[in-house]
């Protein structure tokens, strides 16, 4: 097929970018949606033009490094995965593709279609961790963990930091990320000591990197290669009020514990 | 303390506020509509009604006063509800200062849940009106302090201002339909076994508003209420 892409350029992040029209020709059906993009920067590459930059790694939608909004919709029109998982088969010969980076400000582009997502790793620094004994591997099942929030936390923790639900919120915010990583670490027992610490720090520190406020849309729950829920940010929101209210002191820092 | 004021200084502290003060809205809207409707009984008993609401709380509360508590909580309400508002507004308009080029697709959200913010708008504008129209008699075409029926039904008598007041309805039923389940979600409102009852629970709390609010004014122009 031959499709019409209108992608963003922007050579660097203090650079003003605009759409480029290119053509793709003779696409594959069966050619995924960043093959397709290979083809036309190997075509661009040929001509000796700049090829289009961006993200990937494992290509099997378990990494989190692709992410393009294509035709206003981030990861596209196929629910429940990544970039990389989107096959050329959901498009017809002829189709116009707009094919943007993720907006925010908290994710500055670093060119074309690259954004840098160190805002989510600046999150995940100052919580997202359990304190965990050094020494033997301890006996399995000697925690027992009721199945049913083990269940909720393992679908807490298939957040791959994607930051798609960020580019499909309309408010920017990054509260589906949060809530995932605040309710996989507090559903486990492993995660309770540093429980309220981590909802008070993660917020602050999302609040503090320019992200946007959550309106309850559910848009980041659809576009969200994991289908993660929006219920865990009901539930990151209780952990917060409670970690408000609750009047222990704040933990000790450096070994006392 | 501190827990407390870093609560309020985060984005979810202030969404907290707003669905806190939510509720008393939604406890005051369906107090206002259960007074509304004894229109449908006739001058005697809306007045009645209406001199009740200026002496409740006796011998505790002298003439309005308890009345006048009400009204201040109420005013304290919307300032905080339409202060964290704006902050968050603010907010999420500095969060993606550029925009995708033909707009984001919607795929979960609703229309109710778009218009939040400038049905909000419009509502403190119809409040506005409504104080004016109503309490004051300011907006009001022929209005007598305190012969609440008679200014209600000459209130009702222009087309215009029905329209207005059906149009204010379906903002209020739009922003309850959306607020009650964000609010829910907010407040953490949160089980597995009850989520699927939130949103119908949303539906009914904005279907009787809108029904019970709409059916004074609209039995006003049919002439069922004279």
């Amino acid at each position: 097929m031959n499709l019409v892409l209108h992608v963003w350029r922007q050579a660097s992040p203090t650079v003003k970018g605009g759409f480029v029209r290119y053509e793709a020709k003779d696409i594959s059906d069966h050619a995924s949606f960043l093959e397709m993009l290979d083809i036309v920067n190997e075509q661009l590459t040929e001509n000796g033009e700049e090829p289009i930059a961006f993200e990937h790694d494992c290509r099997e939608g378990i990494c989190g490094s692709c992410g393009l909004v294509i035709n206003g919709v981030p990861h596209g029109p196929q629910h429940g995965a990544a970039t990389c998982q989107l096959h050329m088969r959901h498009y017809k010969d002829g189709d116009q593709i707009w094919i943007e980076p993720w907006r925010a400000k908290a994710f500055p582009v670093v060119k074309d279609l690259v954004v840098d997502r160190g805002a989510l790793d600046r999150i995940i620094q100052v919580g997202g961790y359990i304190s965990a004994r050094t020494g033997a591997v301890p006996d399995a099942n000697a925690t027992l963990i009721r199945k049913e929030h083990a269940e909720l936390a393992m679908d807490a923790a298939s957040c791959i930091g994607c930051g798609a639900c960020v580019a499909a919120c309309p408010n920017a915010s990054a509260m589906l990320f949060v809530a995932a990583k605040v309710s996989h670490l507090g559903l486990l027992p492993q995660g309770q000591p540093e429980r309220r610490d981590r909802v008070l720090n993660l917020v602050a520190q999302m609040d503090s990197e320019g992200f946007g406020s959550c309106t309850n849309h559910a848009e980041c729950e659809a576009s969200c290669p994991k289908q993660i829920s929006i219920d865990f940010i009901a539930r990151l929101n209780r952990d917060l009020f409670v970690a408000s209210l609750a009047q222990t002191p704040e933990r000790m820092v450096a070994g006392a514990g | 303390m501190r827990r407390v004021l870093s609560l309020y200084r985060s984005s979810v502290g202030k969404k907290i506020l707003m669905a806190v003060t939510g509720v008393v809205f939604v406890l005051f809207v369906f107090a206002h509509m259960f007074g509304n409707l004894k229109a449908f009984y006739g001058p005697e008993k809306f007045n009645h009604y209406a001199e009740f609401l200026r002496d409740v709380g006796a011998p505790a509360f002298g003439h309005g006063q308890l009345l006048w508590l009400f009204r201040v909580v109420l005013l304290f309400a919307v300032v905080i509800h339409a202060l964290a508002a704006f902050q968050l507004w603010r907010m999420s308009a500095v969060a993606r200062p550029v925009p995708y080029a033909r707009g984001l697709q919607p795929e979960e959200s609703t229309y109710a849940s778009r218009t939040m913010r400038w049905g909000g708008v419009i509502l403190l504008a119809f409040v506005v009106y409504h104080l004016l129209h109503f309490t004051t008699g300011t907006a009001h075409p022929d209005f007598v302090p305190g012969a609440a029926y008679e200014n209600l039904v000459i209130g009702f008598q222009s087309i215009p201002v029905v329209i207005a007041y059906l149009v204010a309805m379906g903002a209020l039923c739009l922003h309850l339909y959306h607020g009650v389940w964000s609010g829910l979600q907010t407040l953490g409102v949160n089980h597995q076994r009850y989520n699927r009852y939130r949103r119908p629970l949303a539906v009914l709390v904005a279907g009787i508003v809108f029904i019970g609010f709409v059916s004074v004014p609209v039995a006003i122009a049919a002439g069922i209420i004279v």
